[in-house]
């Protein structure tokens, strides 16, 4: 009988792949959030607010922010499978750290929603 | 069936005569910052948009808080957390393309890692106060 874990590395390749390309995504956004806002520094809360009201700028955050949250998601999970044994404890952790994902994804949503 | 070496392995147990190759240093360090990033940075970097964004008072409050030398030492310290993951990051995409994968480039690519991402941690303190 194979002993499956729920918990256990069998979609590794899905993973692995999006793993870099929401890395891709998200620096690319660093880089051009960086690129959008030092020249128009300073700011302040006027410019800092009318710049996030933009709609592309609401969409591109949003999908940055979506990224970082799913790029977290398979590096916490790596790390939870190198030095989390117990699988059922891994299982817990596991579902905790999603559960607070989708909770940070739907916080940023309204962050951005209501600008 | 139970497969017994031949010859007996070297075992080195004084961990104070090995040290961690600069590759691996690097390696290390970006899962270090990557948790520290998950940990304090995402639900940080959420609440300080939010703070920023909601109104005139809570944003000149960021601003004043900002201020503090504890909350500085906090975020230079994710600021350094951020640079280190984007930069080894990058290291490792190259690396996936089979760029760099040779030891010499590898080691200097990593001793790069190390100084640009502390050399852009420095910049963005100066740029922030």
């Amino acid at each position: 009988m194979v002993n499956r874990v729920v918990v256990g590395a069998h979609y590794g390749l899905r993973d692995w792949l999006l793993q870099r390309i929401t890395a891709v995504i998200m620096a690319l956004y660093a880089v051009g959030f960086l690129a959008c806002i030092l020249p128009r520094l300073p700011l302040g809360y006027a410019g800092w607010h009318a710049w996030f009201a933009l709609l592309p700028v609401k969409i591109m955050t949003l999908l940055f922010l979506l990224s970082l949250f799913y790029h977290a998601w398979v590096g916490v999970r790596d790390i939870f499978m190198d030095y989390i044994k117990p699988f059922g404890l891994r299982l817990v952790l596991q579902s905790g750290v999603i559960l607070m994902l989708l909770v940070y994804a739907l916080w940023a949503a309204d962050i951005l929603w209501s600008i | 069936m139970e497969i017994k070496a031949t010859k007996a392995r070297p075992k080195n147990l004084d961990l104070t005569s090995i040290q961690l190759p600069l590759p691996g240093i690097v390696s290390i360090l970006h899962r270090v910052s990557g948790a520290l990033l998950f940990l304090v940075g995402i639900p940080l970097l959420l609440s300080l948009l939010q703070q920023s964004l909601q109104s005139h008072d809570t944003y000149e409050a960021l601003v004043q808080s900002v201020q503090q030398p504890l909350v500085k030492l906090v975020l230079v310290g994710l600021i350094w957390a951020f640079w280190h993951h984007f930069c080894a990051g990058l290291r490792f995409l190259l690396l996936d393309m089979h760029r760099g994968v040779r030891i010499e480039s590898a080691r200097s690519s990593s001793r790069w890692v190390l100084i640009v991402s502390l050399l852009l941690t420095v910049l963005s303190g100066v740029a922030l106060w």
